[in-house]
């Protein structure tokens, strides 16, 4: 039986010498956490099973600075290694790639060109395309969008771009369903409205997106504590949680949080 | 040295970063002449079976040549389906260095298959030297091996069905996961494979 997967993610700025891993709140402040190869490592240590690498500074020069902090990672860490942020063609996911990346993820150019998608799975294999999706709550009915009750009331989820800056109208389920259609292998799901709050996974928002696909969510966004994993884990279909500060900041480990996850009856790799 | 055979399908540098933590000496080989001078040979995970075997007939008559010498050859993968007679998922023929088939995973399963699935170890051998039962390892795969001598499988795991998932067949070794995306337990086995070539 496949374990659940727990995945820390590296949000990486680029901008200084060697990168650095970078931990922002709802999507501003930013703090430093450390060297993103040798937080990497201690991942690894500590059990993790698959890493994603953001760049948060997405812009073009940078490419290569991403692709040197993996080449450097893939020469100590062995699991898979997912690379996101800016990656605008099939050109940016090839340099991934030979970096060392297994999968990349995309977000904003999928929203603006869904073909990419299938090309990067055409190129490169379902499992290399991880669909990324910042989705916001909005408690206003509109037509055509799939309305979800919550205990905050119904609302729908609408997809942002450009780093959660602005937004597309794009309903968060259907995209998700056109995503797998076309080739997409993950779905990493971050909630706007919970991402660097501490508060827990927005778990209405993660079940109905892990109910409308068969391909793996990964939930994120809000994770402050073992049982907010324990919680999204159990109580949705999403197959992987992603959690960043509590890890960066050593609040806890990743062994923690899997024994956490053992204890409450969730099939995890220990 | 450990050849890496580089069909033209993906960037290699997993495996080979792999070896070289292990304490391996590996080369990616692009041309079937560098085959003869090896002691062990990889076959590594890319790509579909049909495009693989079309890149891979170069390599056909100097790996069988080096497999019947006694090098220790490891398919990883896709790399493990082409050791095979043939498979669903295409019309070309494999090597049938092991008799059996490729079929695809079963209805109502997640396809592919990919995430960290356990081991059920059938019988020791020194490839799984220090893997234990219920040690868990990275698998990405549509298809599986159904070899025609239960004999030769060393390892399953359950996924719909229990599929054999490590085989041994002499100095013919295969995996269905990617140990070199496993982590310790990946290494380890890597590393019992480079203690192969040195025998």
């Amino acid at each position: 039986m496949l374990a659940k997967r727990i995945i820390p993610c590296l949000d990486c700025d680029l901008g200084v010498p060697h990168g650095r891993v970078v931990k922002g709140v709802q999507f501003k402040q930013i703090r430093y956490a450390g060297i993103p190869w040798e937080l990497a490592e201690e991942y690894d240590r500590q059990g993790a099973d698959e890493l994603i690498f953001l760049d948060i500074t997405a812009s073009h020069e940078r490419r290569e600075t991403m692709a040197k902090v993996i080449e450097k990672t893939s020469e100590n860490v062995f699991m898979p290694l997912t690379v996101g942020g800016g990656i605008g063609s099939l050109s940016d996911a090839r340099t991934a790639f030979n970096s060392g990346a297994d999968k990349v993820s995309i977000n904003t150019a999928a929203l603006k060109n869904p073909d990419l998608i299938g090309e990067i799975a055409e190129y490169f294999g379902t499992q290399a395309c991880v669909l990324a999706i910042d989705a916001k709550r909005r408690y206003v009915r509109e037509p055509g969008k799939e309305m979800v009750d919550t205990p905050d009331g119904e609302c729908w989820f609408e997809c942002s771009f450009y780093g959660g800056r602005e937004f597309t109208g794009v309903d968060a389920i259907q995209w998700v369903i056109e995503a797998e259609e076309r080739g997409a292998g993950d779905i990493m799901l971050t909630s706007m409205d919970r991402d660097g709050t501490k508060d827990g996974f927005d778990i209405e928002l993660t079940r109905a997106i892990s109910d409308s696909v068969n391909i793996p969510v990964i939930a994120s966004g809000g994770c402050g504590n073992p049982d907010h994993i324990l919680e999204v884990l159990r109580d949705t279909n999403a197959s992987a949680a992603l959690a960043a500060s509590i890890f960066h900041f050593g609040e806890y480990t990743v062994g923690e949080v899997k024994e956490c996850l053992r204890k409450g009856g969730v099939h995890v790799r220990l | 040295m450990i050849a890496i055979i580089d069909y033209g399908m993906g960037n290699l540098r997993s495996i080979h970063n792999a070896l070289m933590k292990v304490g391996g000496d590996p080369v990616i080989v692009s041309d079937s002449r560098d085959l003869p001078g090896a002691d062990g040979i990889v076959i590594p995970g890319v790509g579909s079976f049909g495009d693989a075997m079309r890149n891979l007939t170069p390599f056909a008559d100097r790996l069988f040549d080096s497999v019947d010498s006694g090098t220790p050859l490891l398919g990883i993968c896709i790399g493990m389906q082409v050791l095979f007679d043939r498979s669903e998922e295409s019309d070309s023929a494999g090597f049938g260095l092991i008799k059996g088939d490729v079929v695809r995973l079963p209805e109502g399963v997640k396809i592919p298959q990919m995430g960290w699935n356990e081991l059920t170890i059938h019988r020791d051998t020194d490839l799984l030297a220090g893997i234990d039962d219920g040690d868990f390892f990275y698998f990405v795969h549509s298809y599986y091996c159904v070899p025609e001598d239960p004999g030769i499988i060393i390892a399953t795991t359950d996924y719909g069905v229990d599929l054999a998932c490590v085989v041994s067949k002499e100095n013919v070794h295969a995996v269905q996961f990617h140990p070199e995306k496993s982590s310790k337990k990946g290494l380890r086995i890597l590393e019992n494979f480079v203690e192969m070539t040195r025998c």
